[in-house]
């Protein structure tokens, strides 16, 4: 490859300089090279042998190869690997199991085009999360009373299935138990919620 | 109508009046289409239907023409054909049966539709590869309503689609079920926007159905009970239906009962929700099966873990025509010894959903043989792939992916994994391989090892990431590979890399189609290597690297032959990419803004560009910025 020899023999340092910063900025004005994504991973696994050996790009290279091991945060690359998220879901969902952080359910409204999913463990106990979920869909749940479930004054019911499969109202079950029964929520009509009393 | 006029025309042997020739002719190529020899253009015997077909030269020539033209089946050859001059141009036009619109902007329904107006099979691809990875804003567009909204008038009798990375919703589905009374096939891979309650329709109204195949894709859990939806009695003519990744539960009498009823099902894929017990219950009622996707493969309510394992291996055993497994989505190692007996006959296999041990995949490993695809997790670990080497000498075809997608750990997979593959599968033509770190020397060997090389496309997962046995780039190895592997068409470049590596591939990747680029390269120079030295690139996606303006400029000779260009987190400005669309007119230029990093005002964050005889669309989100 004659031209990219005759390229390297002139060392031409500046032109091949592996620079970080956006076009036109000076020496002095370094800034990360992904300023536009999130910071890129330090790279602990840099081989010394790569950094400041005689060749002229590669001496820039060492440059690039100190600045970014200075920068401590091992923050994620977007979109990197190229992995699809069908494929990356399988395997979190798992390890999110296990260790769990999070527990993201299904939300259905009656009448709404699309599910959402929430985290339940976000919310420390049922007004937080009663609240959301009106935010997110637009409705309101009215009040709570262990008699009478949720009063009339409102359209819409909050409900649950939990671990057997059953739909259970919201509000009835202690906190903890709630969340960790929980499988599934699903906002519906009032009419239709009728019947649905206090666990049995 | 159309049928009509197809009936008078086989009763009416004479030739048609002028005025309406050009349609006879649409008519009569139908026919040829259907027929299977050569010259029977009526439908009764040549000699006979060529004298009354023949007042005018012209005529009889355009009617040898379609004649021969319907033996084309390859696209290139066919659109090679179409430019030989405006007789070819319509004949060819008109003997087109599958349609292949590989970006659904560059053309409208309606001009596709005008020119080709015999078309039985429909593809469509949308979104650029990268929109998997999340580098693209959800709603940036492919969407199938205006596609099959004009196919619904222009096709009646369409018998396939296939869609690829669109935006697809329960409504164009309806359309779709109750516009095509001939429909037989739906093959749907990447999309999303549409739900359960689309699929009901499909299986409720496609009477034909032969294949139902949804392919990584995402499906809203609508509660509606899809499956049960195929009609309900008398046998499907179901050959293919797969949906494992459809995330909702499934009927499973329903199933059952379909699987049951349907002799000619060859292909099954099963989702998540298909327990062990049940799928033995569905291999039993398919013996025929010659590609079957487990579900879960595990089996929650076991009272002794692996009890149903003699009911599952002996139900495998009868599937004699097995060539195909996948799927294992939450496998019990319990129940893997039950498919040792079929992997004599696999020619595919996988397995890169299962999250088990190396050894455990060995000991399958050692049975398979025929082995020609293999998809595997990188727990394998090299020796993994070592067995795989001295096993499976057939192989063809190879992907390793990353278990823990995240990196930075010391890679269970390296170059003693690629160096050992080359080594021992000589007729390797496609890999996909993930790793922490690579060397130089196990890429060369590949390259020297598996002459056969079509797709090479290896993943460094490490940014810049060495040689790490040299300490030196990895242009060499790519450079070998680009060199020495003649067939190459598809490549995709990792690792710390310099311009040479992009001087190798301008010099020698003459047949390069697609390319993708990641955190590489030094300057300009490299993208213009690229540019300039490959003939045939027609996708190229860009991101992380530091390439600007003037590389950009180097490539103005070659857009129009492209697909499309992709170019992320670069170093273009707006200047720049407005000037390409001063130069080429009939570019589309789109630059999308990333809402959730801060990006200085004088550089594009995304750039995608493509031909398209249609200009601007007018249906893309506010964040995407089409350069006029």
């Amino acid at each position: 490859m004659e031209r990219c020899m005759a390229f390297d023999k002139e060392l031409n340092l500046e032109a091949t300089e592996l620079r970080l910063g956006l076009p036109g900025i000076k020496e002095s004005e370094k800034q990360p090279f992904s300023t536009i994504k999130s910071n890129k991973r330090a790279f602990p696994n840099m081989d010394e042998k790569s950094c400041g050996s005689k060749d002229g790009s590669k001496a820039s290279h060492a440059q690039k190869c100190n600045q970014e091991i200075a920068s401590p945060a091992k923050a994620q690359v977007v979109g990197w690997p190229p992995v699809r998220s069908y494929r990356k879901n399988c395997f979190q969902a798992k390890t999110m199991e296990s260790e769990a952080t999070s527990a993201y359910l299904k939300v259905s409204m009656d009448g709404a085009p699309y599910l959402r999913k929430i985290d339940l463990k976000v919310y420390k106990g049922y007004p937080e999360l009663l609240k959301a979920l009106e935010d997110m869909f637009k409705f309101s749940v009215g009040d709570y009373s262990e008699s009478e479930g949720y009063n009339n004054g409102s359209e819409f019911v909050a409900t649950y299935e939990d671990k057997d499969g059953d739909w259970m109202l919201v509000g009835d079950v202690p906190w903890d138990m709630f969340i960790s029964s929980c499988k599934r929520l699903r906002i519906m009509k009032g009419s239709e919620a009728r019947g649905l009393g206090c666990a049995v | 109508m159309r049928k009509e006029r197809t009936e008078i025309s086989q009763d009416d042997d004479r030739s048609p009046p002028a005025d309406l020739r050009g349609t006879d002719s649409a008519e009569s190529s139908n026919k040829t289409r259907n027929c299977s020899g050569v010259g029977s253009v009526s439908g009764s015997t040549g000699p006979s239907s060529m004298e009354f077909q023949a007042p005018c030269p012209d005529q009889v020539l355009e009617n040898v023409l379609e004649n021969v033209l319907q033996f084309l089946s390859s696209r290139r050859d066919r659109n090679a054909a179409s430019l030989v001059c405006k007789s070819w141009l319509r004949v060819e036009a008109l003997t087109r049966s599958d349609l292949y619109i590989g970006n659904c902007y560059s053309v409208s329904p309606r001009r596709a539709m005008n020119r080709f107006s015999g078309v039985r099979s429909v593809s469509i691809k949308g979104r650029p590869r990268f929109a998997d990875f999340n580098l693209m804003p959800i709603d940036w567009g492919a969407h199938f309503a205006p596609w099959v909204t004009a196919m619904a008038s222009a096709y009646p009798w369409l018998e396939k689609v296939y869609l690829k990375r669109m935006s697809i919703t329960d409504d164009d589905l309806a359309l779709l079920a109750e516009s095509f009374p001939s429909f037989k096939e739906l093959v749907i891979v990447c999309c999303d926007g549409f739900s359960t309650s689309g699929l009901a329709l499909i299986a409720s109204d496609c009477r034909q159905l032969k294949v139902l195949d949804l392919i990584e894709s995402e499906v809203t859990d609508d509660d509606v009970d899809w499956i049960a939806c195929f009609p309900e009695s008398g046998a499907t003519c179901l050959e293919s239906l797969i949906f494992d990744c459809v995330e909702c539960p499934i009927n499973f009498d329903a199933l059952e009962s379909l699987v049951a009823r349907s002799p000619s099902l060859k292909k099954l894929r099963l989702n998540c929700y298909v327990s062990i017990g049940q799928l033995c219950r569905l291999i039993v009622r398919a013996p025929q099966l010659t590609h079957l996707g487990t579900g879960s493969y595990s089996s929650p309510d076991d009272i002794v873990p692996g009890e149903h394992a003699s009911d599952l291996q002996s139900a495998l055993a009868s599937c004699k025509s097995l060539v195909c497994l996948s799927g294992f989505k939450e496998m019990l190692p319990d129940y893997l010894p039950a498919i040792y007996p079929v992997c004599a006959n696999l020619t595919s296999l996988n397995f890169s959903y299962a999250n088990i041990h190396a050894d455990q995949i060995i000991s399958v490993i050692f049975h398979c043989h025929k082995l020609q695809v293999f998809w595997v997790l990188d727990s394998i670990r090299d020796e993994g792939l070592q067995a795989v080497a001295s096993t499976c000498k057939d192989l063809r075809e190879l992907r390793v992916f990353p278990l823990d997608a995240r990196g930075d750990t010391e890679g269970p997979v390296s170059d003693v994994g690629l160096q050992a593959i080359s080594e021992g599968c000589r007729k390797l033509r496609s890999i996909l391989y993930f790793c922490q770190h690579m060397t130089n020397e196990a890429v060369i060997a590949m390259s020297t090892n598996c002459p056969d090389l079509e797709v090479f496309r290896l993943c460094i997962i490490t940014l810049h990431s060495p040689d790490h046995v040299t300490g030196k780039p990895m242009d060499e190895g790519f450079g070998a590979i680009v060199m020495n592997c003649k067939k190459l068409t598809r490549l995709a470049v990792s690792g710390l890399l310099t311009d040479r590596a992009f001087g190798y591939i301008g010099k020698y990747g003459k047949l390069l189609r697609t390319l993708s680029v990641a955190f590489a390269g030094d300057s300009d120079m490299g993208l213009k290597y690229v540019l300039e030295g490959c003939p045939r690139l027609q996708k190229l996606e860009i991101r992380d690297s530091p390439f600007g303006d003037a590389a950009l400029h180097s490539g103005l000779h070659h857009y129009y032959n492209m697909r499309f260009l992709w170019m992320s987190s670069c170093r273009l400005s707006p200047k720049g990419c407005q000037e390409i669309v001063r130069a080429l007119p009939r570019l589309v230029v789109e630059v999308i803004k990333d809402e959730v990093a801060e990006c200085p005002d004088n550089t594009v964050n995304i750039l995608y560009m493509y031909r398209s005889l249609e200009g601007p669309r007018n249906d893309a989100p506010k964040i995407v910025t089409i350069l006029q």
